[in-house]
């Protein structure tokens, strides 16, 4: 067989396939963000295979939908590491999800790969987490928020994990770096009736709005918010669940001069961008765009291929260690995975809504940012290596 | 009072979405019986009629083809809703129990099936621009011209409905059959082809209700589904098949819900309505305006 | 109720399949792998509750959609006490900036409180709900309706509480079972074999209830709840009881659930697992407690056959399901096998699924 693949060049794989699982919601209120970012995991692992493979063998995909609903993504993530033995899974958007992936894949002593910015306070040895850590997202947006002089903030945020801890942070911050909180508002996932919430910010008279909404909801908040004769001139707003796929079903109208956080914009001028989204526009329709999410669930998939070369195994126990350091050059720029957090270290940016829907960036790190899963100011933990915990 | 005021009308405008909504419900349930957990779905549709008017018109400027959406909402989600009476509710009658497991595959199908066509991510309607930005009555008070919109849509559709149901003789029927379905059959209406009438013009009502809510949030698979349970809530609480009973119920349950959201939070807001619902319930089972009958079972 | 049971199992042909149906429940753990042994554990557990809705929706006409906040109460209860054996202070709420742990969370750390609250709690929910609902006569579509309001109540409740219930996330990363690693795959066969047992045990509680004088009260309200209050029965106290019943299966299905799944969240109180739930005992066919264990198995097989081979599409599947039993089956898969059946009898059987309600 390996005579075989050797005689016939690239193309004809050597031996097993790699299996691989890819674990999002096709169904459900997540897939509005989901199902873009397997797509671009599916792209990924078929430039690969296009390469030439991984160690001469074949990336397999096995889908599996979680359905936004958080069991099932723990029964799909048993049924890919147990059933179908895959050698690593990439997946999950909210928190919720991730939360109940992490004891299966910890038992399992597995591997998931992550690619979404959540609220810390997590550092599990069996996860690598491409998304931002709190202080590669949410804290550089507060602090330059309070240097443009927008001092009284109004937070309003999705009922669930990721808004609470990451408003705890945002509270904290506020405290420690001089401004002040005039309100703070949750509501429950896929709400759509935002005018009275709207009262309560014009009652509050904030400066900025610090919006950690999901899904559905931010189309119906920034519709609403805009009927209600609020522009950005008026009252900004920074969010850090909004990237540019969000932007087209919110109407770019609704948002221009509005503020974001992300590591990645599609509008980035990196030689490394420019192919992946000609390449994602050529493959999925020159209507759809990329984001932040988008690519960390791409070069997710080519940080685990570095590491199984690294390695020279697919065995989930080796690729661990050898990701550990493992870079790539991501179209946001050079990614690293941390060596003692499993996060990734990249580069901060902000960005304002243009009215073609993609982001002017109007402030960056400049370099990127080593991850902080446990900030000081909430936290006394600390990481000593993935997995390893300790109280300070 | 800026704030109460405006307080005030966003519960109008709020009552008025849930309105549309639930008036077909309110008939279905009321003609035939049949709990249709697919109705949401007939608003999807009609949103993604509104977005698919938008695509083909190409940059329109001028806004008619989201007025013309509204009659093709309605054309659209009142052909579905015949083609569904005639494949599955027609066999559903008088079987609230098995309709509500039926028309729950429906919906299931119905979203999986705009999710197949226009793809899992939300999509975007404009609003035209005539329904962009509002009158501004007092300082810091504006009253958005997209709410007054659908504010008068609601009053339009109820004009329709009782002009339609009191003055027009199919109408007529219809009230007759909801009253009582064996006597109306026994005095020669063709009760099978009032059902089937009612049935789509409630499931246009809420086509049209599609195209209001795209002016206030999202348009994906699962649109629907935000609203269903709210119209039910709306229906139980006005009472079953009364024109006066759905708008006093809408009324209820959207004033009331700004105010509690105002002065608790979103989540303990409808909490809260939805517990006075309950209780409610507890003290007049049928609902505000239920029909008078003197039967037993 | 030995007497009727002993009856039951020494009788025909229903007696024996049931002793094969256990047969076969007892001999999985020798020939599934640890993954469909798990899931099949899920499902056992899920045909508890089904048996409870059978009782309350096919044997006594009240339809509710509300049993996921039963089911949850008692998985969340369960996840209490097995989240404590893990953390003395859960990691949602050091999040939410506790810290310490709640007073009425305190408790849960006893297994002699958790257990039984599993089943408690949601027998106090029902009877609270109960009584006035059935005094005041709410029945019907309109019971369905605000079973339904609960379910959304509830789980609106549970996500914005975070700190107490861990929000939408709900409970997870347990680690021991009384003393036993979750991790470990002879845990899970335990499990499996603990809920196997227990489903077979309230299966021939259910089918002695039924067999009693209770059990024909609850038939004679499904098809004429006035005449039985004419004859003087207090139908209420009834309703009232089959609810709590219900429940409490529904509770104690959750508290097996958990320790399987490894996690509870809100997502499983909501209105979309309730109607599910409705929807197995209606798949299997109403009125009938076999049928009922056998639609959850086969709804739930399905569900995971086809969202495993067709991820993107399977809810078509699902859907056209849901319809094609309403439309062709309406009796369920009972139905279907009974008339396969038929001459033997048994197609008398068939009456007893519920008239249409009529209305007035």
């Amino acid at each position: 067989m390996f005579v075989l693949s050797l005689g016939m060049g690239n193309i004809a794989f050597s031996a097993e396939p790699i299996k691989v699982g890819v674990l999002h919601s096709l169904s459900g209120t997540m897939s509005i963000s989901e199902v873009a970012v397997k797509d671009a995991t599916l792209m990924a692992i078929e430039e690969i295979n296009a390469e030439g493979g991984l160690l001469g063998r074949r990336i397999v995909p096995i889908i599996e939908d979680g359905a936004s609903d958080w069991p099932t993504f723990a029964e799909k993530a048993k049924k890919l590491i147990w059933k179908d033995k895959v050698d690593v899974v990439f997946g999950c958007w909210t928190s919720a999800s991730r939360k109940a992936v992490l004891p299966v894949f910890e038992k399992a002593d597995h591997l998931l790969f992550y690619p979404v910015q959540y609220e810390g306070l997590e550092a599990s040895k069996n996860i690598v987490y491409t998304g931002a850590a709190p202080n590669q997202q949410i804290m550089p947006a507060v602090t330059w928020l309070l240097k443009q002089n927008k001092k009284k903030m109004f937070l309003l945020g999705s009922d669930y994990v990721f808004p609470r801890t990451a408003n705890l942070i945002i509270k904290a911050q506020l405290k420690a770096e001089g401004g002040t909180l005039v309100g703070e508002e949750y509501t429950p996932l896929g709400h759509t009736e935002y005018s009275t919430v709207i009262n309560k910010i014009k009652a509050a008279k904030p400066d900025v709005v610090f919006n950690t909404l999901n899904g559905d909801s931010n189309v119906a908040f920034f519709k609403q918010l805009r009927a209600a004769g609020i522009s950005a001139e008026d009252i900004p707003t920074m969010s850090v669940s909004i990237a540019e796929d969000e932007i087209r079903a919110i109407g770019a109208d609704n948002l221009v001069g509005h503020y974001a956080a992300w590591n990645y914009f599609m509008s980035m001028k990196t030689p490394e961008n420019e192919t992946f989204v000609k390449n994602y526009k050529a493959r999925y329709g020159a209507n759809r765009v990329t984001d932040d999410p988008i690519e960390a669930g791409y070069f997710g998939v080519y940080l685990w291929a570095e590491a199984v070369k690294k390695a020279g195994t697919t065995d989930v126990a080796k690729v661990r260690e050898a990701v550990k350091g493992i870079s790539y050059k991501a179209p946001e720029g050079l990614v690293t995975v941390s060596k003692i957090n499993n996060h990734t270290s990249k580069l901060v940016q902000i960005g304002k809504v243009r009215s073609d829907g993609q982001f002017d960036i109007v402030w960056t790190s400049g370099k990127v940012v080593e991850p902080d899963p446990f900030p000081a100011l909430v936290s006394k933990k600390k990481v000593l290596a993935p997995g390893k915990i300790v109280d300070e | 009072m800026e704030v109460f005021l405006s307080q005030l009308f966003n519960g109008l405008s709020l009552s008025a979405i849930l309105l549309l909504v639930a008036l077909g419900l309110s008939i279905t349930f009321g003609i035939m019986g049949v709990i249709n957990f697919a109705h949401g779905e007939y608003l999807m549709v009609g949103a993604y009629t509104a977005y698919v008017m938008q695509r083909l018109s190409h940059g329109d400027q001028t806004g008619i083809s989201f007025l013309l959406a509204l009659p093709i909402a309605f054309a659209v989600a009142y052909l579905l809703g015949l083609i569904v009476e005639k494949l599955l509710i027609r066999f559903l009658y008088g079987r609230p129990y098995e309709s509500i497991l039926a028309t729950w595959g429906l919906s299931l199908i119905l979203q999986q099936g705009a999710r197949s066509i226009f793809g899992a991510n939300n999509v975007e309607v404009t609003a035209p621009h005539w329904l962009q930005g509002g009158i501004q009555p007092l300082d810091g008070f504006q009253l958005p011209y997209n709410r007054i919109f659908i504010l008068s849509l609601a009053v339009f559709a109820v004009a329709g409905m009782y002009f339609y149901v009191n003055r027009s003789s199919s109408g007529r029927r219809m009230r007759a059959v909801m009253q009582n379905r064996d006597m109306s059959a026994c005095m020669g209406i063709k009760i099978r082809k009032v059902d089937s009438l009612t049935f789509a013009i409630g499931s246009g009502i809420a086509g049209v209700a599609g195209c209001a809510v795209s002016l206030l949030g999202s348009i994906g698979p699962s649109t629907g589904q935000n609203y269903i349970v709210d119209a039910f809530m709306v229906v139980v609480l006005g009472g079953v098949g009364s024109l006066s009973g759905t708008i006093a119920g809408a009324l209820m349950i959207g004033l009331t819900n700004p105010l509690f959201e105002y002065v608790t939070t979103s989540s303990m807001g409808k909490v809260i309505v939805f517990t006075l619902v309950i209780i409610f319930l507890q003290w007049r089972p049928s609902g505000l305006f239920a029909i008078k009958t003197r039967a037993l079972d | 109720m030995t007497k009727t049971i002993l009856h039951f199992l020494s009788g025909g042909k229903n007696a024996f399949s049931f002793l094969i149906f256990c047969a076969v429940l007892l001999v999985l753990p020798l020939v599934l792998s640890d993954f469909r042994l798990n899931l099949l554990g899920k499902f056992l557990s899920f045909a508890i509750v089904a048996i409870g809705i059978d009782l309350i929706w096919g044997y006594t006409g009240i339809l509710s959609l509300g049993h996921g906040v039963f089911f949850s109460l008692g998985a969340y209860a369960m996840g209490m006490y097995l989240k404590l054996q893990s953390e003395s202070l859960p990691d949602f709420m050091m999040w939410s900036g506790l810290t310490e742990l709640p007073w009425f969370w305190k408790p849960f750390s006893h297994a002699w409180f958790a257990l039984p609250m599993a089943v408690l709690a949601p027998v106090v929910l029902a009877v609270i709900i109960g009584i006035p609902t059935f005094t005041a006569r709410i029945k019907g579509p309109y019971f369905a309706i605000l079973t339904q309001a609960l379910a959304l109540v509830f789980s609106i409740l549970f996500i914005g509480q975070q700190p107490y219930t861990g929000g939408t996330n709900g409970i997870t990363n347990f680690q021991d079972v009384f003393g036993y690693s979750l991790s470990e795959p002879s845990t899970m066969r335990g499990l499996y074999i603990v809920t196997a047992i227990i489903l077979m045990l309230v299966f021939l509680f259910a089918k002695w209830l039924v067999s009693t004088q209770m059990g024909r009260i609850f038939i004679a309200i499904r098809d004429g709840e006035n005449r039985l209050r004419f004859l003087g029965y207090n139908t209420t106290l009834f309703k009232v009881a089959v609810f709590s019943l219900s429940a409490c299966l529904a509770g104690l299905a959750g508290a097996l659930y958990v320790p399987q799944v490894g996690i509870i969240s809100p997502s499983m109180m909501g209105i979309l697992p309730s109607v599910e739930m409705a929807i197995w005992v209606a798949v299997g066919g109403r009125g009938n407690l076999a049928g009922a264990v056998l639609g959850t198995l086969a709804v739930n097989f399905a569900k995971t056959y086809l969202s495993e081979t067709f991820p993107d599409s399977w809810l078509y599947f699902q859907g056209a399901l849901f319809v094609a039993v309403v439309l062709l089956f309406p009796q369920g898969i009972i139905g279907l096998l009974d008339r396969f059946r038929s001459g033997h009898g048994r197609a008398a059987l068939r009456k007893k699924a519920p008239a249409p309600v009529a209305r007035g």
